[in-house]
């Protein structure tokens, strides 16, 4: 009995022990890369963002400093169920401190609440829904590459703008289709256009011949394609098919990514405008780091705007950690710190965190080439318009986040 | 009313693809006693066969109809004198694991290798453009699809029900050891139904070429609806899954239009409601 009481103690001492000696210089870091790994967004994330966060972590420079990082990636499945057991299980076995990525808005924000419980880090790029920085924002979630609103306000603008004053949605059934359709329709009517009606399809729908049969009927001058990845594709491919843009109307990719374009080719995809963060082909630093990238991904793949944020988010909060001088384990602490440095980085220039989390940088308004324009196999977009990073996101006078109401 | 006929017309497309594809798996069950659930990624593959043919090999769109069908056949036939034939005998369970499996393990390997948003197939040149009906915009390359595939179905209905080699094997189905008595080589017919059955899977993936991403997963998203279709339209029956390939298409078609988020789930409360009536399916005959 005294034995296992001594026993005991000594444990507990040796417990706190280490975790005094954690709080102090532990300097280990395990990061969990959860995304869709082989359906619909996994050319987008995928196997390509855990790539980005293993360059991240070696071109940090931690390693040489006697830092160990761990990556380890976890496949969601477009399941918000499964996602966010994946991510229990990451905090609760696995000692992972911070979650990147994570396509597809629906899993996005039920890890959003996993993280928060747990007190992690999360580094969102993969995602689309602005509610993570808006009604549901957390202490410990940073929002970094794109959201609804950007999408929205830049591509949505521009084209009522340019007289496309009547819009039809298509929109894909789940959370990430609802906030893009409710952002650009309310960028449509405050700039004095109308939206004449939308469908909703399921997510992952091959056949888009009746949605788009409807779209035409309704002779909206734009038709807002409010979905993503294969199912943005198949809609402007059967489009091109049904006669709608030699008719008159007029496809509005909400949301399009380089290697959506690649999958449609430039034939059909030609003459597009859409708004993206991150084009590999921007200036030397982008062209520098997609080419060290191309070295190592699947097919030489280049990265897309979301693989860019996942590197450039971790790179991020590597200099808080260094910051801080190790690990505190404690995602408000390092999502704290995260926000006081401004951003600075190769891929997304120049920016800052705003106080909800959302990671603030320049928009650019892409119009797809011509096929004859296109230089090389990733040779795709050329610049329409660049929005200034404080116009690109939600002002925060708008943003209904708990934690701007301190 | 306008819209109304579109819809049913868009229907009748997507309803060609769902009949080419649940005849493949009529005819495989009804003569090999196999639930084929390999047939999404062999209908993908002659999809991919046609990307290849036009992209390194310059094979236009209309030799790839009858290449692909071929090339995908007889993979097929090596599948199943490899591996399928063994199962001869036993339980349904054995052969919709195996199946299930291969087609898992094709489909990893090409997304392995294209990832999964897809590569670009073109319209061939003859086929562009559309008519106006009045009512829609009809792309000239849909209407050739429906029509194409109804010749198909009725062409292999006919083969199989009316003519001497069907009769053979359907004789074999019934009793194979008196077939071969007859001095027919049983085995070699069989092998080579299962390569007709895989090739039908693999001409609708040509078809489907230039109107859906050609990617790894178009068929893993529609062999579930497809089987719907053959369990609804009777396991087996030949003209059973191609009346109800059309008509569910159809059926699809106008849930589009009416209440959207139901499409992709009115096929399988259809099935609920049929196994309920009629557990043998539309067309069945009981076991």
């Amino acid at each position: 009995m005294k034995n296992r009481i001594s026993a005991l103690l000594l444990g507990t001492a040796l417990a706190f022990a280490t975790a005094g000696l954690a709080l102090a210089q532990d300097k280990t870091v395990k990061i969990g890369a959860l995304s869709d790994q082989s359906g619909l967004y996994s050319d987008l994330g995928g196997p390509g963002s855990t790539l980005a966060a293993q360059m991240a972590v070696e071109d940090s420079g931690l390693l040489a400093k006697g830092w160990k990082i761990d990556v380890i990636s976890g496949d969601h499945q477009n399941k918000p169920d499964i996602g966010s057991t994946i991510a229990r299980q990451w905090f609760d076995v696995d000692k992972v401190d911070i979650i990147v990525d994570v396509p597809n808005s629906g899993v996005a924000l039920a890890v959003n609440n996993v993280v928060k419980e747990k007190n992690g880090v999360y580094i969102n790029s993969g995602a689309a829904t602005s509610d993570l920085t808006n009604a549901q924002c957390t202490p410990n979630t940073v929002h970094w590459t794109y959201d609804t609103y950007m999408l929205a306000h830049s591509t949505g603008q521009a084209l009522v703008k340019s007289g496309g004053d009547t819009w039809f949605f298509l929109t894909a059934d789940y959370a990430f289709g609802a906030a893009l359709e409710r952002d650009t329709t309310a960028v449509i009517t405050a700039n004095g256009g109308k939206v004449l009606g939308s469908v909703k399809h399921p997510l992952n729908t091959s056949d888009f011949s009746s949605f788009l049969l409807q779209a035409q009927s309704s002779k909206a001058k734009i038709i807002g394609l409010a979905n993503a990845g294969g199912d943005t594709t198949n809609s402007i491919k059967q489009a091109a098919e049904f006669g709608i843009v030699s008719g008159g109307q007029k496809l509005a990719a909400l949301l399009l990514f380089l290697t959506d374009v690649k999958a449609l080719g430039l034939d059909v995809a030609q003459g597009l405008n859409f708004t993206e963060t991150f084009y590999w082909d921007m200036n030397d630093q982008t062209r520098t780091f997609a080419k060290r990238f191309g070295e190592r991904s699947k097919n030489h793949a280049m990265p897309s705007m979301v693989q860019a944020g996942v590197y450039a988010g971790l790179r991020h909060y590597f200099k808080a950690l260094e910051a801080l001088g190790g690990n505190p384990h404690d995602g408000v602490k390092v999502v704290e710190k995260m926000k006081s440095i401004p951003t600075e980085d190769d891929l997304f220039g120049k920016g800052e965190i705003q106080p909800n989390g959302r990671a603030i940088h320049p928009a650019y308004l892409f119009e797809v080439k011509k096929p004859s324009e296109s230089k090389g196999p990733w040779d795709f977009y050329k610049l329409v318009a660049t929005v200034p990073a404080d116009q690109a996101f939600t002002p925060l006078s708008e943003s209904k986040c708990a934690l701007l109401k301190k | 009313m306008q819209a109304l006929y579109a819809q049913l017309l868009v229907g009748l497309i997507n309803g060609s693809f769902y009949a080419l594809l649940s005849l493949g798996l009529a005819v495989i069950f009804g003569m090999l006693n196999i639930i084929n659930f390999a047939h999404g990624a062999l209908y993908m593959m002659g999809a991919f066969c046609a990307y290849f043919l036009l992209n390194i090999a310059g094979i236009n769109y209309w030799w790839a109809l009858l290449i692909a069908p071929i090339v995908v056949g007889i993979f097929g036939m090596i599948l199943e004198r490899t591996m399928l034939q063994w199962l001869s005998g036993l339980d349904h369970v054995y052969g919709l694991l195996l199946t299930f499996g291969i087609a898992l393990i094709i489909q990893g390997i090409f997304q392995n290798y294209f990832g999964s948003s897809g590569l670009p197939y073109q319209i061939p040149d003859a086929l562009r453009g559309g008519i106006n009906l009045g009512f829609m915009f009809l792309p000239i390359y849909r209407g050739w699809v429906v029509v194409f595939s109804l010749v198909i179905c009725l062409a292999t209905w006919f083969l199989i029900e009316k003519t001497q080699l069907g009769a053979y094997l359907r004789a074999a189905t019934e009793n194979p050891t008196l077939v071969r008595a007859f001095g027919i080589n049983v085995p070699r017919m069989i092998t080579l139904t299962y390569g007709l059955g895989v090739g039908l899977a693999a001409l609708a993936g040509v078809l489907s070429a230039p109107i859906n991403q050609v990617r790894p997963l178009m068929g893993a998203d529609l062999i579930i609806v497809v089987f719907a279709v053959v369990v609804i339209g009777g396991m087996g029956s030949i003209m059973g899954s191609i009346i109800t390939g059309f008509a569910l298409g159809v059926i699809e078609g106008l849930t589009k239009y009416f209440y959207p988020e139901a499409s992709n789930t009115v096929v399988f409360v259809l099935m609920v409601l049929v196994l309920l009536v009629k557990p043998t399916g539309l067309t069945g005959r009981a076991a």
